[in-house]
């Protein structure tokens, strides 16, 4: 099984805890269904497309409704921290979540006393919560896009909001991004910067890059990152090492976004259509190989 | 099993990297912004200043850092912005103020740090919203895309967190281009 924490933007939603499943372009949990857009609803249709190909695995979302107040992730750290006894997965990813030192450290003693550790991953404000606790290096998998990887990278910076600027000019490479984010013991084991190229990389550096097929319109799409971050925890959760089910999701959320023939104004559900098929091309080259 | 050690706690239960910093001209203000937040439910602390803050008067509040734009906004309203808002672990640093400029031909995208904003050019239609890591990062770009700049709410307006901040930054960015077009 595999678990996501996250958010929807609606302050009228519930905390629910269930199954998620796609039927058309909505996702339900809980009896409560969600349009697949950018934020934790993308990531959780890229997830829930990903298992289509590898086969069924139960996806258990954790998401209640947060508009930035803090609220919803506040419920839903405490339905984790209350119902330990649930927590038994192979993967687990933390998403769209208020930043919140105190709540994250809480969450990370209650996954430290399982007895089957899952496979960590953290994007998003929850990773933001992970880099300022100190403790960036219990994770398995971080997923930044290049400004959060200057953040990661800034040892000072409590927040993107203030990376500094010398960090987050053009000029600097995402690899010096990379090794300076570990140098400060900021970065998780791994890392999938997320960008016009895609890296792969743990504290020895790149492992490897993925920068084709091109679209160049998907940097400007919201949720394109999210879609990453759930074919990666799709794959992770299989078993897979974390640099390989890293480097597939790159090529396949790629080749999605390729397919799609995406301009800026394309929005992401349509690259979660796509990647389907886009998965079966890169498993296929890559038995091939 | 992981071990940890976690960084230092403050006694109202954040971290010192959740913590900012309001720096006012003088007491009256420092007084009135602190009953008004008190009021308003935040948890802040009224401490003397960092040696690294030059200005302002003898005294401080503290206050979390991801809810300095819903702060700040109260702070406005109420006639007593602070002079300045910075993170208690860097009281040197400044918000993001580098802004990348991508042109896309028909579209012009426009980033703050890790928030992105993307503009039709011909009808200044909101296309796309990206980037971020806060929750009221998906809520703002429900709320804006699909909506021409004169029409969409201002993220400085509706947004909550550091992200919709920096959102906000690349919105009043975007204005000045499009004044310019």
């Amino acid at each position: 099984m595999l678990a996501v924490v996250g958010t929807v933007p609606d302050p009228d939603f519930p905390l629910a805890v269930g199954r998620v499943d796609m039927v058309g372009d909505r996702l339900s949990i809980d009896g409560k269904h969600i349009w697949v857009n950018r934020g934790t609803p993308a990531l959780l249709g890229a997830m829930v497309n990903t298992l289509k190909v590898l086969g069924q695995k139960d996806i258990i979302g954790f998401i209640a409704g947060d508009i930035g107040l803090g609220d919803g992730s506040r419920k839903v750290y405490q339905y984790l921290v209350e119902n330990r006894f649930q927590m038994d997965f192979n993967a687990i990813v933390f998403h769209y979540l208020q930043p919140d030192v105190d709540w994250h450290n809480k969450i990370l003693f209650m996954l430290n006393d399982l007895g089957k550790k899952p496979v960590l991953i953290a994007d998003a404000g929850f990773m933001y919560a992970a880099k300022m606790s100190g403790q960036a290096q219990a994770y398995d998998l971080f997923t930044p896009d290049v400004g959060e990887l200057s953040f990661l990278a800034d040892e000072i910076a409590p927040h993107p909001f203030y990376t500094r600027g010398f960090i987050l000019h053009d000029d600097n490479k995402v690899p010096d991004l990379i090794g300076r984010a570990y140098l400060h013991g900021n970065a998780a084991k791994n890392l999938l910067v997320k960008g016009s190229t895609d890296y792969i990389a743990d504290k020895n550096g790149v492992i490897f890059s993925v920068n084709s097929p091109i679209a160049e319109a998907m940097e400007a799409m919201g949720g394109t990152g999210d879609t990453v971050t759930g074919i990666v925890t799709a794959l992770a959760g299989t078993g897979m090492s974390i640099s390989k089910a890293a480097k597939i999701a790159a090529k396949v959320n790629r080749i999605a976004g390729f397919d799609a023939n995406p301009t800026p104004a394309t929005q992401v559900s349509q690259i979660v259509h796509h990647i389907p098929q886009a998965l079966e091309k890169v498993l296929k080259e890559s038995y091939d190989q | 099993m992981f071990k940890f050690k976690f960084k230092k706690k403050k006694p109202h239960g954040f971290s010192q990297a959740e913590l900012g910093i309001l720096v006012f001209g003088n007491t009256s203000e420092v007084i009135g912004a602190q009953k008004a937040l008190e009021t308003n439910g935040w948890k802040i602390r009224v401490m003397g200043p960092p040696p690294e803050i030059q200005s302002g008067c003898d005294l401080v509040i503290e206050f979390p850092l991801i809810q300095e734009l819903d702060i700040i906004r109260l702070l406005e309203k109420l006639g007593i912005p602070p002079i300045e808002m910075v993170p208690v672990t860097g009281p040197l640093l400044q918000p993001v103020d580098l802004f990348h400029i991508k042109d896309f031909g028909e579209f012009l995208m426009i980033r703050a740090a890790n928030m992105k904003i993307t503009v039709e050019k011909s009808t200044r239609l909101i296309v796309n919203v990206s980037g971020g890591g806060c929750p009221d990062v998906p809520y703002l770009a429900c709320m804006m895309v699909g909506k021409t700049m004169a029409q969409a709410p201002n993220p400085l307006d509706i947004g909550h967190t550091l992200c919709g901040y920096a959102l906000g930054l690349a919105f009043k960015e975007m204005e000045k281009r499009c004044s310019q077009w």
